[in-house]
């Protein structure tokens, strides 16, 4: 008899463990810009836990940002934050978790440049408006006295496709252009007021690597394996930054609201690189599933310790310390039944 | 009935339901665009359709420019690819030693092969220069894309045509030239009429591929959402703004604009296609009062 007993029960804990098992998957869904590191994360954490599978569909912000709306995916992810309106039409309330840092800057294909450009706001806003129209304007000269320029038109490249590089992009540009936020605003997408389209950062750098005189904005660590040359962009305090993993860095050491919905773009920090970004998981405060949902918290408190350390490799820059801490605790405010 | 029979008619009502089926899932395309677009429609109206203005951010949008740049592309590369592709099958057909005209035919087809985005790459890294050189300010623009999509088109209007070619009774054309009918006279006389219709369809199929088509030409159309006459200059068409903008469409306004663009093109699809039905009709029609 005991032993029938403690073989059902042996039973009934196999069964159960396999249910548990087969229910760990955990689904994600959005932004491709951090598609590298969170498959590497995903993919080290189920080394370390083999019962946990996520599986990470990188459709775009605007599709992760749906999808977690709409319930399908277990999380989301987002370069951009989501607007107030999106935040009311989700049926809980949403945390943006940051994972890392990413940066854009802008590159070209100007032949006697020979050293690094220094690009000011001004001249970024100019450009990009069609208002500065050949490389030997004043604006881009006096930051770059010793370059050569010569008097030829500007060609914009800018992204076709909708993406999170243009949104840290054009929200530069807001901040720094007033002209540029009442005629064109931010957003995956824009109406610009010059300027070619490429498909991807591969369309955007194809076309600045082929076209004499252009100009264009890719990610930094596409701009750096492909060893392309971008400027350096003169921050709020003044100073001309060259984009790396500390000066992006240096961009989120900056208020930071309770939400994390921020735009760190334009930072004041003196060492900051100006058009840098956060990118977001987006995940419910209420977590329905409880197996799930601690799982998910499992994983992002690993991915707040741990986890980082995988991410300078890939070219992204870590949180800094001071909102590494922040994030903790707001991840220790999920709810899991 | 005998056994016979019954496979008969089985086999008539199998078939009658697969044809069916082409037509409702026409139907059921059109109607599930048409529903998940009532937004744009009860914003913009029917002034969606020759608005230029393209603004996500306040959310404004017209579609005329991309309607433009789709129907102009594939005019131009139909314009480029009609006479080459009829001289292609024309060459293999009636001129050619066999085993050229073998070589040459599977290369036609070979072309069909290449997947777009080669083609867009080859477009990117050889066409573009070249472009430029010859003068276009980007070397992108109208006039790349309808090239490269002269030559995906090609295959289909050349291959389908030689086929169609040898559809002629030779017994047609044998006595056009034992009255005297040069090679010259028997293609213009006997071959292109009888075959009318049917190279009218490959054109038209050619058509249809070159409206859809939008992977090669997002890669060098310049996607810039704006009318200029000059094909030199940058455009952009419907299927390359429904595959640029869709993955990061957030409101529902914007989504459901980019799903209307697709019925706008899914519309104009059928519509060119019914013309073009019509248009061979007629021909057909007359080529036979004359007969």
């Amino acid at each position: 008899m005991k032993t029938i007993k403690l073989l059902s029960m042996a039973a009934a804990l196999a069964v159960s463990t396999a249910a548990a098992r087969a229910d760990m998957l955990i689904n994600g869904a959005g932004a491709t810009f951090p598609y590298p590191i969170y498959s590497k994360w995903f993919d080290e954490y189920h080394k370390m836990k083999p019962e946990f599978k996520f599986n990470y569909q990188s459709i775009g912000s605007g599709g992760g940002i749906r999808q977690i709306s709409a319930g399908t995916v277990d999380f989301g992810a987002s370069d951009g934050p989501m607007t107030d309106s999106q935040m009311e039409s989700a049926p809980g309330y949403l945390y943006h978790i940051p994972t890392v840092l990413g940066a854009v800057v802008p590159t070209y294909n100007l032949e006697g440049a020979s050293e690094t450009l220094n690009f000011t706001p001004k001249a970024l806003a100019g450009i990009f408006l069609g208002k500065i129209k050949t490389w030997d304007d004043p604006e881009i000269k006096n930051a770059n006295p010793n370059a050569n320029l010569p008097p030829q038109p500007i060609v914009v490249v800018h992204r076709s496709d909708g993406s999170g590089t243009t949104y840290i992009w054009v929200d530069y540009l807001s901040k720094i252009s007033s002209e540029w936020a009442t005629k064109v605003g931010k957003g995956t997408s824009v109406a610009w007021p010059v300027g070619l389209g490429g498909k991807g950062n591969e369309g955007v750098a194809g076309f600045v690597k082929q076209t004499p005189n252009s100009i264009g904005y890719v990610e930094l660590i596409y701009a750096k394996q492909n060893k392309l040359s971008y400027g350096k962009v003169q921050n709020k305090a003044g100073k001309f930054i060259l984009a790396d993993l500390d000066s992006v860095s240096a961009a989120a050491r900056t208020k930071m609201p309770s939400d994390f919905r921020v735009s760190i773009t334009n930072s004041p920090d003196p060492e900051a690189y100006p058009a840098s970004g956060f990118t977001w998981l987006l995940v419910y405060k209420k977590q329905k599933d409880a197996v799930k949902g601690r799982a998910l918290v499992d994983f992002l408190n690993w991915m707040l310790a741990d986890g980082q350390g995988f991410a300078s490799d890939l070219g992204y820059a870590p949180l800094p310390k001071e909102v590494n801490a922040m994030v903790k605790t707001a991840v220790q405010k999920i709810e899991v039944k | 009935m005998n056994s016979k029979g019954w496979g008969d008619v089985l086999f008539k009502n199998v078939t009658l339901l697969f044809s069916l089926s082409i037509f409702a899932l026409t139907a059921w395309i059109g109607w599930e665009l048409f529903k998940n677009s009532h937004l744009p429609m009860e914003k913009f109206g029917w002034s969606f359709l020759w608005d230029q203005v393209w603004d996500p951010v306040k959310e404004e949008y017209g579609a005329l420019p991309f309607i433009y740049g789709t129907i102009v592309s594939s005019l131009l590369a139909l314009a480029i690819a009609v006479p080459l592709g009829l001289g292609v099958a024309i060459f293999l057909y009636e001129l050619a030693p066999p085993r050229i005209g073998n070589v040459i035919g599977f290369l036609t087809e070979l072309l069909a092969a290449i997947p777009s985005v080669v083609y867009g790459l080859i477009g990117v890294f050889v066409l573009v220069p070249i472009m430029r050189n010859a003068g276009a300010p980007y070397g992108v623009g109208m006039l790349t894309a309808g090239i490269i999509l002269a030559v995906m088109i090609l295959p289909f209007i050349a291959t389908i045509s030689r086929e169609i070619f040898k559809t002629v009774p030779q017994t047609l054309k044998e006595s056009a030239m034992s009255l005297g009918a040069t090679r010259w006279e028997v293609l213009w006389m006997i071959t292109l009429p009888f075959s009318f219709s049917g190279v009218m369809g490959s054109i038209f199929l050619a058509l249809g591929r070159a409206l859809g088509e939008t992977m090669a030409v997002t890669m060098v159309i310049g996607n810039r959402p704006e009318i200029k006459f000059s094909l030199f200059e940058p455009g952009y068409t419907m299927a390359a703004v429904i595959a640029n903008e869709f993955t990061e469409a957030t409101s529902d306004l914007y989504v459901q604009t980019l799903i209307q663009v697709g019925l706008v093109l899914f519309a104009i699809t059928i519509i060119v296609n019914g013309i073009a039905r019509y248009l061979i009709y007629k021909v057909a029609k007359q080529a036979e009062v004359v007969a």
